[in-house]
């Protein structure tokens, strides 16, 4: 452009008022025309964040077509318009060149990627899955009908929205396969069922919004500042009013830079600090008892029979240890068979057939929903709660051991120091005051994870915190919908809305498996309802009362089918094909070592992510190739890659933290090859579907029959989501969307895809698509999307007002009965029958609704009260009990009992155990490891790792220790060291720091070292994955994997190279003995 | 070491500098100081050396004085990051920023000393050549000594600290410079004014910077120590050595001359480099931020 | 040494209002930025927001052994920098056995009776960004008025009229601004001047999930500022202290201005900056003696000199 002498500088200076040249007289013209980018949008569409499941709002703003900025929706009452730094890099992780676009294809054997037509890989997916399902189908296992295929197996859906999540199990489904699975498992599968036996729902009981209110708040096993910052801000707003805040955990981290009291603990000792707390409460009388009396089971009796940790020194009666189960018939309430809130039906089922639950429990499923109540009433109470057999005295003596002597032998923790935070909680809880606890994996991932959430649930429930404002426990999830791969489920115990996988048993029908199971009181009592609408929504006009609605076609479970057991049965040779959506096991699950061994022995490995993840590439890179424990040439895996779409370019639903389902637009469409993952699998079932059409063989008639006739859209023949997202909320007779649950039937009169989201598209409105600013709303904002059940946000705020239902201060009212217009009134939809008057009481026999009564908050349960103690439910006791991690340099000074009796191990090569506590050889590795999530990471690195402005935050995998611990092993800050289990080693710069604090522990120093567990080989920043150094150990109740809490050494310098890494490790297992049998015993 | 923590000192934040060091090339910048300096002191002595007839001495000091500006010139076009942009410098009229002024005021001296070099070499167009003889010298002194003032006014300590005294320690190098360059060029029964120049300008340099030392208190050491320091006691000796030679030897032996003339502009280049080097220890190290200005703070409390 | 009282200079350093001083007729209200670190969870959302906002390029992977601090400092590839300092200093003090009543914070609710917080650790962090200043040294030395004043009182380079000259860099008492390697220019924070054109505030501080990055009028944001550090020092951190917020200092206060838990240059900050062109005046008259001194010098020594001859 030709400068205008007349703009020149010099001369506005002397014309104009700026004569020192140093604002208006200078400026050029490109300054003058500056507008920002986001003015000069063609569009903008509303979406939600990908990363974790605080489910910030994002403004995606498009122009020409490509995505030019990405950044937070100030409308939202979630977010308020913020992110994190990941959130914040979301326009990089959608739009950067680390994206793969083009699918590639790995022949058996070959050495490198070749490219491959879309199409064509399609059809090749869609034959192996015929092939392999027909070559590995089963009609029945062990003589009883089973009519499915343990030969293909899926993992991922929580990075997905719910809509995918859906198709997958719905296809799965129908063809058969059961090992279908989800990042739920790793990270949740344990709150599900400690929340869902306590109080009847296996969600969050409030939400991050509500901390604001609270008068103290405990963050235990999480550290929410840096895995969940936006949702922080709440915590924040609580701090600003002087509210204490309390952070226990194992490292000083961001979390705890902001906590008002930090305690340092052991890690894997939490349940032995809770306990403590509890008998602080429960021998000092400083429960809240009008609460307890009325809205929990402390009052009810149990079985003369049942026999107590203090009984039988550390296990409960019924423990078969050859088994390595428990018969959790002594458990019961006295003179009635209770069923588990969130239990396995199974035990329902057992109970049926006699008269007693006797099954391996995995307590997810009915996490959504309560406790069935056998037959005999209402069990026997004592509402002075003084008899010697009812729970509160029961609790008494389980806990009275739990002393703050105790609390320092096997936490670490100064008994000062508990009696502060015992002062902190009880003095903020009560009628006037409550108390929130904050927890996330810490608690989940250990062989006890259930029981960390019941310790916690009991705490909350005696302190009064449930249901009320500022009280509650909120589980912090982790991946945008996690929440929601749960719900609808990508678990193989799981149909959606909780309901439970049918087990294999001789000719069970539909109403068969809800009579085992369903409550005879509580909203489960209409399961009936719930499994028939589901039925119809999955086979439609096939499914009809002649043929039981197809329940037959439902392909049966046989114990454990989570994704530890599918690695065992890829090295078994059973499972042959293998599906990842989002998910890279070869890094983020325990034993990665174990996880690509299992993929190295699958005859096809399908991968669908952004960028080549260790998992789609471990045949050609990975740490056993480097070290030549597999040769590439010999790997006969044929492997798949399909490029994903980002959640900018599809619609769908995530459904976040606080069970809040929120709708995301799509802005652009997919490049290249980038596909949805709605749309691999539609058109995945399509194929399979025109490929079977001919065929008259009885085991593809439910694939056939399935309804998949879903409208497409745009250029890529994308599957409407909306359309899905419709048949999950369900359509009556004639097809008009159903408003909520209460309207299903059983006769197959309603057809809906999960019960529990029943009303996410009430009045034929998209209500998670719903954006009423947060400025326009009270603080719940109840306006913006929906959330479930019934866009409750408070879990049971009917017990936020007394049995009469006033509230229990004017301070922290939420709900009261309004008697004028005799509803329930207050801000947030009432967790409870509307109508129905604090005097209800149910008539003999009632069932349903009908059966609670009018003060019994927990609708979901049988008995309608909180569960201090689940009869049922649980497969390693109805109480928390302290036990040593499965590897603990610590032997457990409360029992005989070390470990729990009823944990699950694999005794297998590459996954050996370590000797515990003062077994021989347990000094080998005689430290304490605990893992965790930085804030510039995201779980196993695929969407942060690739990401350049998130990767040079935290630019290299690093071990946290002591200057103590560097002192004594040599090791130097910014320096190398070498970390090893009986497991693998791995390499870590140290980063040497009074943020790792040694503990007395026992009479001797205890040292903890603290792992990232963000890196891998592959990405932008690389590095050892620390899921190398864990083995595979489980919680009985969840199939959770224990990675919070391992034992390891470390040595100063880098890790050897090629055969000298394998000979190390097995260099130490010698050392400590190890051999099979290590660590196995119950 | 062992146990290392990653505790930051507790005067500064891991031992990183506060301030950012100058992004300056020292061959660039220091060299366009000292030439500047030569030019600038050139002009005066070489209008000083007409007046009073001594024809050569002009002759070399104005030959010298474009030569040098010429040089500099393009010392300061290549130190920038975007060279082609160097006419911006002319975009604005800038009395808060002493490259602004420096870039105007070295447009009008260059042709000046231009012209005059050329008559006094060529001996064309005496009257033209005695005018820009004359805008020169007085642009001269200016030229001379507003690089001191472009040095201090930042915010490195060793230059901004001691803003009082750099522009004479600037003069009295560029004076010396001019005289070594006289010394060289002259025969010396024209040379006097530049051995007494020599002198005269040497023995101002030295109290100059001691008087500077003084006042920067601890930042000092940067004009002491390491590459600064070396050059600054080059600078010292050279000085001295040029000086005391231009008014012993130097006064019949040409040979001599010229070998003080060579030393004292050896003197000026390296005062010109210390002072930059100087400037760069003292940017670099937190400790020249924060205790002068502790004490500044604490003198007000 | 030169303390603030030795201010009015001519060049128009004593004015409060930049904008109306470089020429903006009747500008919006002066914003800026107050950063409490009291509440900075070291998340670095500011640092990731403000990259891909200004497109400001990935700086390499460093692992600094710095804490958690792998930007290591402000620059042209960092417009803004997350402080982390490990301390062997006590936490604060927090409220406990609470009956309703006096409030630490204010809050009437929050119970009054102290316990003393346990461990003597604390990890500070602060995101640290251009100050930019009521006088900007960058801005005065600035040669070819690629550097300006915004109508917002706050200060911008040009990027098309930049040459590089680099005389920014040195001038900066904070040491902001600097050059981008194999660019030549030279990069700072702009405040996101092109949002707020457009009304819309600056990327760090709409990304930052605590607010620990407020941006506004400046004037109320210093009221702002007072108030949180009473209500600090009411709940017992006696630490808690402003920093850049006073118009009286040596730069005339800072359009971004910080609250601090210890001193200055413990977060890299210069203790008691002064705009260095503050001095300028006073350097022209030495600068100007000087030159005259010359002329005197090269005088005498000619005319001396014929006089000398026998």
């Amino acid at each position: 452009m030709a400068p205008d002498p007349s703009r020149w500088p010099v001369l506005r200076q002397l014309r104009g008022k700026d004569s020192r040249g140093l604002g208006a007289a200078v400026t050029s013209p490109r300054t003058e025309s500056l507008t920002p980018r986001t003015a000069t949008a063609d569009r903008v569409a509303k979406s939600i964040c990908p990363y974790c499941a605080v489910g910030c709002g994002q403004r995606v703003y498009v122009k020409d077509e490509r995505v030019i900025q990405i950044e937070g929706d100030p409308d939202s009452p979630a977010s308020r318009g913020r992110l994190c730094p990941k959130g914040s890099a979301t326009l990089q992780l959608t739009t950067g060149s680390a994206r793969e676009t083009q699918v590639l294809y790995r022949r058996p054997h070959a050495a490198e990627w070749e490219p491959l037509d879309l199409e064509t890989a399609m059809d090749m997916v869609a034959d192996r899955v015929i092939v392999a399902r027909r070559d590995t189908w089963e009609w029945q296992h062990e003589g009883k009908d089973v009519r499915r295929t343990l030969g293909i197996a899926s993992l991922g859906g929580a990075t997905l929205d719910n809509e995918e999540n859906y198709l997958i199990k719905k296809l799965w489904t129908a063809l058969g396969v059961i090992q279908v699975e989800n990042q739920a498992r790793l990270c949740h599968s344990s709150t599900v069922a400690g929340l869902g036996t306590s109080f009847g729902r296996g969600g969050a009981t409030t939400f991050p919004r509500d901390l604001q209110h609270a008068d103290c708040i405990v963050i235990q096993g999480s550290n929410m500042a840096e895995a969940h910052p936006v949702a922080f801000q709440w915590v924040m707003e609580a701090k600003a009013r002087g509210v204490p805040i309390v952070h226990v955990d194992p490292r000083f981290s961001r979390t705890s830079a902001l906590a008002d009291e930090y305690v340092a603990l052991r890690a894997g000792s939490d349940i032995a600090f809770l306990g403590a707390i509890i008998n602080h409460v429960l021998s000092n009388d400083l429960y809240f008892e009008e609460y307890v009396r009325a809205y929990t089971n402390a009052s009810t009796i149990l079985r003369e029979d049942f026999r107590d940790t203090e009984d039988l020194d550390g296990v409960f009666s019924g423990l078969d240890r050859d088994a390595a189960a428990y018969d959790y018939e002594s458990w019961q309430y006295a003179g009635s068979g209770v069923r588990a809130a969130s239990g396995d039906m199974e035990q329902g089922y057992a109970a049926s057939l006699r008269d007693a639950a006797r099954e391996t429990a995995h307590g997810e499923s009915m996490g959504a929903g309560g406790a069935p109540v056998g037959d005999g009433g209402d069990p026997p109470r004592d509402e002075t709660m003084r008899h010697p057999r009812c729970v509160l005295q029961v609790l008494k003596r389980h806990y009275a051991r739990y002393t703050p002597e105790l609390v320092q032998e096997v936490c670490g923790v100064p008994p000062e120091q508990l009696s502060r935070v015992c002062d902190l909680l009880t003095a903020n809880s009560g009628r006037e005051r409550t108390s929130a606890f904050v927890y996330a994996v810490g608690w989940t991932q250990h062989t006890v994870g259930t029981q960390y959430i019941r310790a916690a649930s009991i705490l909350q429930l005696l302190l009064g915190n449930i249901g009320r404002p500022g009280g509650g426990i909120m589980a912090m999830r982790g991946h945008a919908s996690i929440q929601g791969s749960s719900d609808i489920p990508t678990l193989f115990n799981l149909l959606p809305g909780y309901l439970p996988m049918p087990h294999a048993h001789e000719d069970q029908d539909r109403m068969g498996l809800v009579a085992a199971d369903a409550a005879e009181r509580g909203y489960w009592a209409d399961m009936g309802s719930y499994l028939t609408s589901l039925l119809k929504a999955w086979w439609g006009d096939a499914a009809t009362e002649e043929n039981d609605f197809c329940f037959g076609w439902l392909p049966r479970i046989t114990g454990s089918h989570a994704t530890y057991d599918t690695v065992m049965a890829q090295l078994d040779g059973i499972c042959k094909g293998y599906l990842l959506m989002g998910e890279n096991p070869a890094v983020g699950s325990a034993n990665t070592g174990l996880q690509r061994r299992g993929m190295a022995n699958l005859d096809w490995l399908v991968v669908r992510d952004f960028s080549l993840i260790e998992s789609a590439t471990w045949w050609k890179d990975g740490p056993e190739i480097e070290t030549g424990e597999m040769v590439t040439e010999e790997i006969a895996t044929e492997v798949f890659f399909f490029p994903a779409a980002t959640h900018t370019e599809k619609d769908g639903t995530f459904t976040n933290t606080e069970r809040m389902v929120q709708w995301h637009e799509q802005a652009v469409e997919p490049v290249g090859d980038c596909r949805s993952d709605l749309w691999f699998m539609f058109h995945l079932g399509r194929r399979i579907r025109q490929k079977l059409a001919a065929s008259t063989d009885e085991m593809d008639r439910p694939v056939l029959e399935l309804t998949w006739d879903y409208p497409t859209h745009g250029p890529l023949q994308e599957p409407s989501a909306d359309a899905i997202l419709r048949e999950i909320n369900g359509h009556d007779p004639a097809g008009n969307p159903l408003s909520e649950s209460t309207q299903l039937r059983d006769d197959g009169s309603t057809a809906c895809g999960c019960w529990i989201y029943c009303g996410v598209y009430a009045d034929g409105v998209n209500q998670a698509a719903r954006r009423k600013p947060h400025t326009q709303q009270d603080w719940i904002g109840g306006e913006w999307a929906w959330a479930w059940p019934a866009n409750r946000r408070i879990l049971y705020n009917r017990a936020s007002a007394d049995p009469a239902g006033r509230p229990w201060s004017e301070r922290k009212k939420l709900l009261w009965w309004d008697a004028e217009t005799g509803r329930w009134a207050g801000p947030d939809v009432p967790d409870f029958p509307a109508d129905k008057a604090p005097d209800y009481e149910p008539p003999e026999g009632a069932r349903g609704a009908a059966g609670i009564g009018g003060a019994d908050p927990f609708i979901m349960q049988a008995d309608g009260r909180g569960w201090l103690y689940a009869p049922a439910g649980l497969a390693d006791g109805p109480l928390p009990t302290h036990y040593e991690p499965q590897d603990s340099p610590v032997r457990n000074p409360l029992y005989a009992q070390n470990r729990n009796p009823v944990r699950k191990t694999y005794a297998r090569r590459g996954n050996r155990y370590h000797p515990a506590g003062d077994e021989p050889g347990a000094d080998v590795y005689p430290y304490v490891v605990t893992t965790y999530r930085l804030t510039e990471h995201f779980t196993a690195g695929g969407m942060s790792r690739w990401t350049p402005y998130l990767a040079e935050l935290q630019p290299a995998f690093f071990c946290e220790v002591s200057p103590a611990l560097a002192a004594e092993r040599g090791l130097e800050h910014h320096g190398w060291a070498t970390l090893v289990t009986a497991r693998g080693a791995v390499e870590a710069r140290v980063l040497v720091t009074d943020r790792m604090t040694p503990l007395r522990v026992q009479g001797r120093t205890l040292h903890q070292i603290g792992l990232p567990y963000h890196w891998g080989p592959n990405g932008y920043t690389t590095g050892d994955a620390m899921n190398e150094l864990s083995s595979i150990s489980l919680d009985p109740s969840a199939q959770i994997e224990e990675v919070k809490a391992l034992t390891a050494d470390i040595r100063p310098g880098r890790r050897p190279r090629g055969p000298a890494l394998p000979e190390l490790v097995a260099e130490y297992r010698r050392r400590a003995g190890i051999d099979e049998m290590t660590g196995v015993a119950p | 070491m062992t146990g290392t923590r990653s505790e930051p000192r507790f005067d500064s934040y891991y031992g990183r500098p506060i301030i950012n060091p100058p992004v300056w090339e020292a061959l660039d910048i220091a060299g366009y100081f000292f030439l500047g300096g030569l030019a600038g002191a050139s002009s005066v002595l070489g209008a000083g050396a007409q007046a009073t007839g001594r024809p050569a001495l002009a002759r070399t000091a104005k030959a010298g004085a474009l030569g040098a500006i010429g040089v500099s010139f393009v010392a300061l076009v290549h130190d920038l990051g975007r060279p082609a942009r160097f006419v911006n410098m002319l975009r604005v009229f800038k009395p808060s920023s002493p490259m602004n002024l420096g870039t105007w005021l070295l447009s009008a001296y260059a042709p000046a000393a231009g012209v005059a070099a050329a008559s006094a070499v060529f001996g064309r167009v005496p009257r033209a050549g005695a005018a820009a003889t004359a805008s020169a010298a007085v642009l001269g002194p200016a030229v001379a000594t507003y690089t001191a003032v472009l040095l201090a006014d930042t915010a490195v300590p060793a230059w901004h600290d001691g803003h009082r005294e750099l522009p004479y320690l600037f003069a009295a190098s560029a004076a010396a410079a001019a005289a070594g360059l006289g010394l060289i060029g002259a025969p010396t029964a024209q040379a006097a004014p530049a051995r007494r120049l020599a002198a005269l300008a040497t023995g101002a340099e030295l109290v100059a910077v001691e008087l500077l030392k003084h006042r920067v208190e601890e930042v000092a050491e940067t004009y002491e120590e390491d590459r600064a320091g070396r050059l600054m006691r080059a600078a010292q000796v050279l000085g001295i050595a040029g000086a005391g030679g231009a008014l012993t030897a130097g006064r019949h032996h040409r040979v001599a001359a010229a070998a003080s003339g060579v030393a004292l502009l050896a003197a000026s280049a390296a005062t010109r480099f210390g002072v930059f080097a100087a400037g760069m220890r003292s940017a670099e190290d937190p400790r020249y931020t924060v205790g002068p200005q502790r004490r500044r703070r604490e003198a007000r409390a | 040494m030169s303390g603030p009282e030795s201010s009015a200079d001519g060049l128009g350093l004593t004015s409060h209002d930049p904008a109306r001083a470089a020429g903006h007729e009747d500008p919006p209200p002066r914003v800026g930025f107050f950063t409490d670190t009291s509440i900075c969870i070291g998340c670095k959302a500011c640092e990731v927001a403000c990259k891909e906002w200004n497109s400001v390029p990935e700086d390499g992977l460093d692992l600094t052994g710095m804490s958690f601090d792998n930007t290591q400092t402000l620059g042209a590839d960092s417009w803004r920098h997350v402080a982390f300092i490990e301390q062997r200093k006590p936490m604060r003090f927090v409220d406990a056995l609470a009956p309703p009543g006096a409030g630490a914070g204010g809050d009437p609710d929050v119970a009054d009776g102290r316990v003393r917080a346990d461990g003597d650790f604390r990890w500070l962090m602060a995101s640290d960004v251009c100050k930019h200043c009521t006088h900007a040294a960058c801005l005065d030395v600035c040669p070819t008025g690629a550097l300006f004043r915004t109508e917002f009182g706050t200060v911008v380079v040009q990027e098309d009229v930049c040459n590089g000259c680099g005389y920014c860099v040195p001038a900066c008492p904070y040491g902001v601004i600097d050059k981008r390697e194999g660019d030549g220019r030279v990069f700072k924070c702009t405040l996101c001047y092109d949002r707020l054109g457009d009304g819309l505030e600056p990327a760090c501080a709409k990304a930052c999930p605590t607010q620990s990055i407020q941006f506004g009028e400046l004037d109320e944001l210093r009221e702002r500022a007072a108030a949180r550090v009473e209500v600090l020092h009411e709940a017992g951190v006696t630490d808690a202290r402003l920093y850049g917020e006073d118009p009286a200092d040596g730069v005339g206060g800072d359009g971004a201005f910080f609250l601090l838990l210890d001193e200055p240059e413990v977060y890299g900050l210069p203790p008691d900056p002064v705009v260095t062109t503050r001095d300028l005046p006073r350097m022209w008259r030495h600068a100007g003696l000087a030159a005259v001194g010359l002329v005197a010098g090269v005088a005498s020594v000619c005319l001396l000199g014929e006089r000398a001859r026998p």
